[in-house]
């Protein structure tokens, strides 16, 4: 009974702290522009499917994409332990399924217990990976200290998650066979119906239902501090690589989003269409500068970046030293949308009248946007269908069209193009060409 | 007689050819990419293909100035290409350079312009299935080790891998792949505009990158679908010492040296 309080109230407090960080985002994702969306809502469901479900893009590269499938698939399974633990602890009951499911309970925890092995395993090469062959991508600038104690501590957490499992089915199992009534038989588990006789065997009852509790609370303690933790981690992945993969843009990936409304501008300004004598006299701003004028599919997509930098080792500006990394990007994107959403929170700033001074080039340099080649090899490279390039060109539409800045290389394209109608300034006429050898 | 006919020459004598080949402002202008237009138009009078050109009327899509941010400049130059290819009435194009072909075919729709475009890699490909064009047998690639680049935009951005591939294999060339090839092809670094500009600060330049990566293979030849990456590819083989001993070709050029 006792335990049942307690529990409901660390439910409850859980609850109210993840349901803040969760809303923040919710509210942060839509301070973006709205998005269209175009093309065949099938596909939109293919991909998410293959590529969130499926981890398809991950089998890009087949050892990470093994390793994280064990964790991937032992994450989704444990679901069904941790349903039952809620049930437990808050009625106060014991594995409140076994009785109910029989052998097939016991081929679930069995499967839960195999993949949580495989998934320890992978926790400490990914561990090893990170810390001890320090895998370049893990190592960039952008990764420097928060970034990568988060990634840790995730990793540990989930050390400590098959801790708890082992513990409570391993003292379980030792439990079952000293006849006493809470601990009813469950059928042999793969790993604990060896593995708790072998580290618990010789513990006294008493004991070992301390251990068992131990577990069990350790294991659900961890897994609602994971749930307050994602929202402040690069962790959310986990949730919004569904919706992320959902709504990726569908057309090819060498087509850049028009802007109307500088093709009306262009057409009246050509003759083509009439001017519009409602529309406002003054031109609004053109690209994005800030979370504000990216689209919330742009902030969804921040916050989907689970920061693994396949993009940045596959972008050839940063491959050859080039300060663009288009993981940096993403999280730039992110930590701006924080820092904005934290002062609309504490009512600082108002979102109509918002202005503290910065926007997102205190985040990113002009030198990064100009670095890069819109090869799309970071779009390829995403497992998740993040688009960085998609931001790179509205902060270079933000310069060239509201700042009147940009790399002044780029002027003589620009005049060539107006007056000669070419992209270089030439003397000769174009078709000059076919009349020579 | 000229080897390209405009439309304008075309319709004055009262016919429609099958199909506007789209220069481009390299192909127009630069010394390197002219031989690779006049190769495209030399296959196309072989074969037998009514074929026109926009001329003094072609402008530059707008590729690089979009992709510097400057949307003004290519809604500008983007309707005044519209409005010429609209009047003449174009419903196909065909064109050697994968940004103009990227433009044309996926940006120009939204401005009112509306055409079935194709690379030159895909319109040589169908001209050999079709039987309209014959390569020699034991032609001068046969056997030949050469590597081949996919540009970022007929490859990434357009998912055209295999029309440059099945002719290398019509020209009985021995392909061997560099480690980054097709979805995961390493860009020459020309593109988004930086063919016009200075590199930003760095320890390598990109097209130095990719040569290294292409000179693994071993190649007699390292071959190209783009005249921007040619011009890169090229200034990387410099770079490294290799262009006495590595040709840099676009898939036209092969074509042209061993038609049968």
């Amino acid at each position: 009974m006792l335990q049942s309080i307690f529990f409901l109230a660390v439910l409850v407090g859980t609850g109210w702290f993840a349901w803040k960080g969760y809303r923040r985002i919710w509210q942060n994702i839509h301070l973006g522009t709205p998005q269209a969306l175009s093309g065949d809502t099938s596909q939109r469901w293919k991909n998410m499917f293959l590529v969130a479900l499926g981890q398809q893009k991950m089998f890009k590269n087949w050892l990470p994409a093994v390793l994280h499938l064990f964790i991937y698939v032992a994450f989704v399974l444990t679901q069904i332990e941790l349903l039952e633990i809620f049930v437990d602890g808050l009625s106060g009951s014991h594995r409140f399924f076994a009785p109910y499911l029989g052998g097939l309970y016991t081929l679930a925890i069995s499967l839960i217990e195999i993949l949580s092995v495989l998934a320890l395993v992978a926790t400490i090469i990914f561990l090893a990976r990170r810390n001890i062959l320090r895998v370049p991508r893990f190592h960039k600038p952008e990764m420097k200290g928060w970034p990568f104690r988060d990634a840790n501590l995730i990793l540990l957490g989930e050390i400590i998650l098959i801790t708890g499992i082992y513990c409570m089915n391993g003292a379980d199992k030792v439990l079952q066979t000293r006849g006493l009534e809470h601990y009813a038989p469950t059928g042999a588990f793969a790993v604990s119906s060896w593995l708790g006789p072998a580290l618990f065997g010789s513990l006294s009852d008493g004991a070992l239902i301390a251990v068992e509790r131990f577990g069990w609370w350790l294991h659900i303690l961890t897994v609602f501090g994971f749930l307050c933790y994602l929202p402040y981690s690069k962790h959310l992945h986990i949730l919004l690589a569904f919706p992320n993969t959902w709504y990726a843009r569908l057309s090819p990936k060498g087509q850049m989003e028009n802007m109307p409304e500088v093709q009306k501008e262009v057409r009246i300004m050509m003759g083509l269409d009439q001017p519009d004598p409602n529309t406002p006299a003054e031109l609004p701003e053109f690209g994005a500068n800030d979370v504000f004028s990216l689209s919330w599919l742009n902030l969804l997509q921040a916050y989907s970046c689970t920061e693994c930098g396949r993009c940045t080792a596959a972008c050839p500006a940063n491959l050859t030293g080039k300060k663009l990394s288009p993981r940096k990007v993403m999280m730039d994107v992110r930590d701006r949308a924080e820092e904005v959403g934290l002062l609309l929170e504490s009512g600082q700033q108002q979102r109509d009248t918002f202005a503290d001074g910065k926007s997102l080039f205190d985040y990113i340099s002009p030198e990064e946007i100009h670095a890069c080649t819109t090869c799309n090899a970071c779009v390829e490279a995403c497992p998740v269908l993040i688009n960085p390039l998609d931001i790179i060109l509205k902060l270079r539409r933000h310069e060239i069209l509201t700042q009147a800045a940009g790399p002044g290389d780029c002027l003589s394209m620009f005049n060539a193009i107006e007056n000669n109608g070419a992209a270089w300034a030439m003397s000769e006429e174009r078709e000059a060409w076919r009349n020579q050898d | 007689m000229p080897v390209a006919k405009t439309y304008a020459e075309y319709q004055a004598e009262g016919n429609t050819p099958e199909i506007l080949f789209w220069v481009g402002c390299a192909g127009s202008f630069d010394t390197r990419a002219q031989k690779i237009t006049r190769a495209l138009c030399d296959i196309l009078n072989h074969a037998g293909v009514q074929f026109a050109i926009l001329g003094n009327e072609e402008r530059c899509t707008g590729d690089p100035a979009r992709r510097a941010g400057n949307e003004f400049l290519f809604q500008m130059t983007a309707l005044m290409n519209i409005e010429t290819l609209n009047m003449y009435g174009v419903q196909k194009i065909v064109t050697a350079c994968p940004h103009c072909f990227n433009t044309l075919k996926n940006e120009y729709p939204e401005l009112g312009g509306q055409y079935e475009v194709i690379h030159h890699t895909q319109l040589l490909q169908e001209l050999i299935q079709t039987g309209r064009l014959k390569l020699k047998e034991g032609g001068s690639f046969k056997g030949k080790k050469i590597t081949y680049h996919d540009s970022c935009y007929l490859g990434r951005a357009n998912d055209v891998y295999e029309a440059p591939r099945a002719l290398l294999e019509a020209l009985d060339a021995d392909l061997s792949e560099m480690k980054r090839s097709r979805k995961n092809g390493l860009c020459c670094g020309a593109g988004g505009a930086q063919m016009w500009k200075e590199d930003e600060p760095g320890n390598k330049r990109i097209n130095t990158e990719r040569i290294d990566e292409a000179l693994e293979t071993n190649p007699t030849a390292v071959v190209a679908n783009c005249p921007f990456c040619i011009t890169m590819l090229q200034d990387g083989l410099k770079a490294r010492e290799k262009n006495e001993q590595v040709m840099v070709y676009d898939l036209s050029e092969m074509v042209l040296n061993n038609l049968g």
